[in-house]
Order: structure tokens, then C-alpha cells, then sequence
């Protein structure tokens, strides 16, 4: 009971360098997620009726995702030095999976019936993607993208050590000074915070999907 | 007995075949031939080739498709009749041959034009299910740029030709309709800029027996009312009977094996093929093209509430009949009576004897008065006029007797072809 006390005191000592750390969190986080959903979803239309390319790069997607994020945060030092920069290519390379796997099974998923009228009734490539194939898959794109930012709001902690801001300097700083006054508490409240961030993100994610799916999907 | 002669027989309309109640009046029924109606799509040597070297899928097809007009191709699966049909609107682009669309070489046209001119109606129906049901009426009209208030007032038009209520189901998701509201609303969008032709591949293959019985005859309905030029894929052949005008019977590579009106291929199938693929109980389904109206019906004896018993024996011995029919003071067929219950003094004559009950009107067809037939205990059906009132009774007879001579038509009409054919006019699709 001390500790979760004197963990709410230390939250509340540095609520402001809480917040600031929190809004530098979540802004890269949706820039990435920004960026990623864009290319993502972009690949996977262009991919998903290429039998070879579509395996190709779900694969490659596959293989990003299983790179250790130590590894893939530091590769990116060399190219485009310290701060936000190497962090921001490791998340948007995480992110791409679940969003591109995601976009690809939502198109396969569209009844071949509803582009066979689409196509019958005059409609052409982009107006059968914009009107029908994509509003169709909207609500597994949008899932994947939700999996994809609860991953990247966790991995993002590891910003930190290549220089970049962030809740992560909260657990790094507890994690070099533990035995000193606080550092547990630091290490919690970074924690804490990147999970109430990945939920709430989760959260709007999950209403603007609501709002953006057709009734007539649900 | 009963003289067959001179009312023209030819009705042949497959609109015919609608419920009797649908049909108008007795007489209306036409002797129109499809074929008088000009042109409205023209299929010229059309040929679709998968694998070079390989049997076409569909070989050197011409055809003529005329305005009005259903036309049914109907044939074993795997024959091409649905490559055929994605061949018109270039859903399948043919490897060669050309398409003439109301006077207009369509061959080479931008596809999507071409489609949005083309009402497509599919087995799977494909209603998008993101969008509500006026949305889904409404595509065609969107696409040709239509303004929101013409799309609308459009879309609550055909709701209501297609039977379902604009107010209630405008803003519903294709989820919540059934089967057969699915497929009325896949017509409503076929049909929602008014395009001259509509091609319909299996459109109501996908639904129980008893809706899609409801939806072929409400759409035979619709058709009398918009008169499209409607080509139409089954592979069910007593579908193709009561939906087309005219039935192309194809073979494999899609090769006309027969094409003709129903009345005359099941009156008399060119070949073997075409034999077995309409398959037994093709007379029967003849006497759908035939009406009571057209008969020439022979007096028949009947006997009224106040006829003595004296009277109605006489009548009955004139007669080379065996039952005497009763009516009632208001003329309405009563009873059948023959000796026995005329002998039978016991009760008055109008209390004995069976009582009437199989009854047609005069624009039911041949096939509703054989159905009464076999159900009346005196093995005849009688027929009312529109008020019940007694207009005579049809025998077996009768019957025999207009099958053979529908049978003799058939094969006239297709000596006099081949006689033409001999002589040097090639009449090409039909026949083999």
C-alpha cells in the first residue's frame, strides 16, 4: 500500500512532465500510424489479386515484425542519426504487418457477387475500389490498425534509448537508478501510462470505426 | 362429336403461362410473333476462345435478339449459355465477331458505357450490402451523374414496380430483406436508368420453389408493363416454357440446337438433343400455351331446376354423353346427373348427384382445365363466365384433339423452314 501511495504521489509531482512525456508519446505514435495505415492499406490493394507479390510482402512484412526492436531501432542510427528519426522507421516497419494483413484479407473477404454487379452495372477499377471493395473491407482495415497502434504505443518505449522522447525515458530513468528514491516509481509510471495511452487510442480507434463502418455491415 | 375448327390457335405467348387470373381478357392473347419486332441486339459470328487451339467456349454465334422480347438460352450446364450472355455486355470480351447494339457497333466501346446501358441481373444478386436499399437502386443513376432529387424520385418508383414499399424499405441494409425481396431489389437496380435491354443470368435460381414461382410471375408483370428487350439464362427448361417468348435450346461450344417459340419446340423438337433436354411430359406442358377461349366448344345437354325428370332422361338419351349438368336458378353450374340419379326419385334432382366443382374460366388454360378435369367425378371441367354463370364443358376429347393439331402446326412450320432453307434463304440459328 506505501508503494502504490507513494507512486500516486509521484504522479502527481510531475503530472505536467507526465503529460508532456505522454503528448510526445502519442504524437509519434500517430504519426507513425498515420503513415503506416496510408502505405499499408496502398500496398495491399496493389498486392492483394498478385498471388506472388501479395506473399511477398506479407512475408517481408512477417520478417520485420520478428526483428528484435533493439536491433531495428539501432539499424536506422547510421542512416538518419539519434532523436525521434530511427525510432519513427522501426514503428512504421511494425506497424505495416497487421494493417497490410488486415487489408489483404478484407478485400479477399468481398463477395465476388457484389463486384460482379459493381462491374456489370458500369462501375470501373477505382470506382469499384472506392465505392464498394474498400467501404466492404473497412472494418477489418480498421482492426488491423487498431492491432497495429496497440503494438506500436508499447514498442515505442524503446524510443527512448536511440534518443527519441516519450513514457519511455520514465522507465529508462527508473531502470538506471534503481535503489535510488523513485525509481520504481518512475518504471510504473511509465508503464502505467503507455497502457492507459494504447487504450484510449484504442478506444477512439474503436468510435471512429463505428462511425466510418455502414450500418448495413454491422 | 366435337368439331374443332376454324379459331386461329396460335396463341403462343409465354406471358400466357402467368396464373390465369393474371391474363387479361379472353382473346387478348396474342399471335404476335417476337420475331416482328425489330432488332435490338445482334450477335455476328460472336466466338469466346480460352486457350488458343482448345474447343471455343462459345463458336461462332449469331443471333438475333429482338426488341420486346424475352429470350430464354437455356441448355445443359457447361453448354455457354452464361459466357453467352457475359458476352453481350463484354463482362467477357469475345475473341471475335461483333456485337450490334440497337444499330451501334458496341464491340469496341468503352465496356463500362456499354454495362451502364445494360441492366445485369446475376443469380447472387450482389446488392452491396454497405449501402441501403434506395442506395443500391440508385448506382446506375450515380454513375451516369443523375442529381440526388431525379435518384430518388427514380428509386421510389421502382420500389413500388417491384413491389415493395418505398417509406418502409428505402432506408434498410440488403441484410435485412429475404431471399425474394433481395432479388425484386436486384431488378429495381437492373432496370433503375431505364435501360432498353436487361440480361438475367439464373436470376431466380437461388430462392425456394414457392417465392421463385412469385418472382417469375411478378416479373412476367413487370415485363408487360416496361417491355424490355430481356435475354435471360436458365438451365431449367419449364422456367425457360413460362418466361420466354422465344428459347434458344444450346448445346455444347453454345450451339443453337433449337430456337423457337416454347409452344412449337415442345410441340416439335428438331432432334434428339433438344427431345431429350425438354424431357418427358412436354405435351403437358404445351396445354400452357393453349385458353379454354380458343376452343370451339360443342353444345353439351343441360338441365335447370325446373326440368322434369321426363325431360332430362329424353335429353340425356339424345345425348351421346353420359352425365346431364344441373345449373341453378342463377345459371350457375349445380350438379352432374346420370341415369342412376335420375332413376332416383328419392330426393329432388337438385339435392342428388355430385356437385360441380371443377371449374375454369375462360382464360385459364388448357392445362388449368385438365387439372379440373381429372378432379371432377364426371371427368370433365365446366366453364363459367367471370359471374359463375354456365358457358359450357370441356372433354377429353377436346383436348387430344388440340395437341394433335398444335403438333401439326409445329412440323409445318418447319417443313415450310427447311423447304426455305433448300431453296437458297438461310435462316440461320434455328433448326439444326
Amino acid at each position: 500500500m506505501d508503494g502504490v501511495r507513494s507512486w500516486f504521489g509521484f504522479v502527481l509531482d510531475n503530472r505536467s512532465g507526465i503529460l508532456e512525456r505522454t503528448i510526445e508519446h502519442a504524437t509519434i505514435v500517430l504519426g507513425v500510424m498515420l503513415a503506416a495505415t496510408l502505405f499499408s492499406v496502398l500496398l495491399g490493394i496493389v498486392v492483394q489479386n498478385r498471388a506472388a507479390a501479395k506473399q511477398l510482402s506479407l512475408s517481408t512484412a512477417g520478417v520485420l515484425l520478428t526483428i528484435p526492436s533493439l536491433a531495428l531501432f539501432a539499424i536506422f542510427i547510421p542512416l538518419v542519426g539519434i532523436g525521434n528519426r530511427p525510432a519513427q522507421i522501426a514503428l512504421f516497419l511494425y506497424a505495416i504487418l497487421p494493417i497490410l494483413r488486415n487489408t489483404v484479407t478484407g478485400l479477399d473477404a468481398v463477395d465476388p457477387a457484389v463486384v460482379e454487379a459493381a462491374r456489370g452495372m458500369g462501375m470501373g477499377q477505382t470506382q469499384q475500389l472506392l465505392r464498394v471493395r474498400i467501404p466492404l473491407a473497412w472494418p477489418v482495415i480498421i482492426a488491423g490498425v487498431r492491432v497495429s497502434t496497440q503494438l506500436i504505443t508499447g514498442v515505442a518505449a524503446i524510443a527512448v534509448l536511440v534518443g527519441g522522447g516519450g513514457l519511455g525515458s520514465y522507465i529508462q530513468r527508473g531502470l538506471t537508478s534503481l535503489g535510488n528514491p523513485f525509481s520504481i516509481e518512475r518504471v510504473w509510471t511509465g508503464t502505467v501510462f503507455i497502457i492507459l495511452l494504447a487504450l484510449s487510442l484504442d478506444l477512439v480507434l474503436g468510435a471512429i470505426g463505428r462511425r466510418t463502418t455502414s450500418p448495413g455491415l454491422r | 362429336m366435337s368439331e374443332m375448327t376454324t379459331d386461329s390457335m396460335g396463341a403462343t405467348d409465354a406471358t400466357d403461362a402467368i396464373d390465369a387470373m393474371d391474363a387479361g381478357p379472353a382473346g387478348m392473347v396474342s399471335d404476335r410473333d417476337p420475331t416482328d419486332a425489330p432488332v435490338m441486339i445482334h450477335l455476328d459470328g460472336v466466338e469466346k476462345i480460352y486457350t488458343p487451339g482448345a474447343d471455343p467456349a462459345v463458336e461462332k454465334l449469331t443471333l438475333d435478339i429482338h426488341k420486346g422480347e424475352i429470350l430464354v438460352l437455356v441448355g445443359p450446364s457447361g453448354c455457354g449459355k452464361s459466357t453467352t450472355l457475359r458476352l453481350i455486355n463484354r463482362m467477357i470480351e469475345p475473341t471475335s465477331g461483333r456485337i450490334i447494339f440497337d444499330g451501334e457497333d458496341v464491340t469496341d466501346i468503352d465496356p463500362n458505357e456499354l454495362r451502364r446501358r445494360i441492366g445485369y441481373v446475376i443469380q447472387r444478386i450482389g446488392l452491396f450490402p454497405h449501402q441501403t436499399i434506395a442506395e443500391n437502386v440508385g448506382t446506375v443513376p450515380r454513375l451516369l451523374g443523375w442529381d440526388a432529387k431525379r435518384t430518388r424520385t427514380r428509386t421510389d418508383e421502382l420500389l413500388d414496380l417491384v413491389g415493395l414499399d418505398p417509406s418502409e424499405y428505402r432506408d434498410r441494409y440488403p441484410k435485412e430483406l429475404s431471399g425474394g425481396q433481395a432479388q425484386r431489389v436486384g431488378v429495381a437496380r437492373a432496370l433503375a436508368a431505364d435501360p432498353p435491354v436487361m440480361l438475367m443470368d439464373e436470376p431466380f435460381g437461388a430462392v425456394d420453389p414457392i417465392t421463385r414461382d412469385r418472382l417469375q410471375n411478378e416479373f412476367l408483370r413487370l415485363q408487360a408493363e416496361v417491355q424490355k428487350t430481356i435475354v435471360f439464362v436458365t438451365h431449367d427448361i419449364d422456367e425457360a416454357v413460362k418466361m420466354g417468348d422465344r428459347i434458344a435450346i444450346l448445346r455444347e461450344r453454345s450451339i443453337v440446337a433449337q430456337l423457337d417459340t416454347p409452344a412449337r419446340i415442345l410441340a416439335y423438337p428438331v432432334d434428339d438433343f433438344v427431345d431429350d433436354f425438354i424431357g418427358s411430359g412436354s405435351t403437358l406442358k404445351g396445354l400452357h400455351f393453349e385458353r379454354v377461349s380458343g376452343l370451339d366448344i360443342p353444345e353439351y345437354p343441360v338441365v335447370r331446376r325446373d326440368t322434369s325428370r321426363e325431360d332430362a332422361r329424353r335429353l340425356l338419351e339424345a345425348s351421346d354423353n353420359r352425365w346431364l349438368l344441373l345449373l341453378d336458378e342463377r345459371g350457375r353450374p349445380a350438379r352432374w346427373l346420370n341415369d342412376t340419379h335420375l332413376a332416383d326419385t328419392s330426393r329432388p334432382l337438385h339435392e342428388i348427384g355430385p356437385v360441380v366443382r371443377a371449374l375454369v374460366e375462360r382464360n385459364a388454360t388448357l392445362h388449368d382445365a385438365l387439372e379440373a378435369m381429372i378432379t371432377s367425378s364426371a371427368g370433365q371441367a365446366v366453364i363459367v363466365e367471370r359471374d359463375g354463370t354456365y358457358a359450357g364443358v370441356v372433354q377429353i376429347e377436346l383436348l387430344t384433339e388440340v395437341i394433335g393439331r398444335m403438333r401439326q402446326e409445329a412440323r409445318k412450320h418447319y417443313e415450310r423452314l427447311e423447304a426455305a432453307q433448300e431453296s437458297g434463304a438461310s435462316s440461320s440459328g434455328s433448326g439444326a
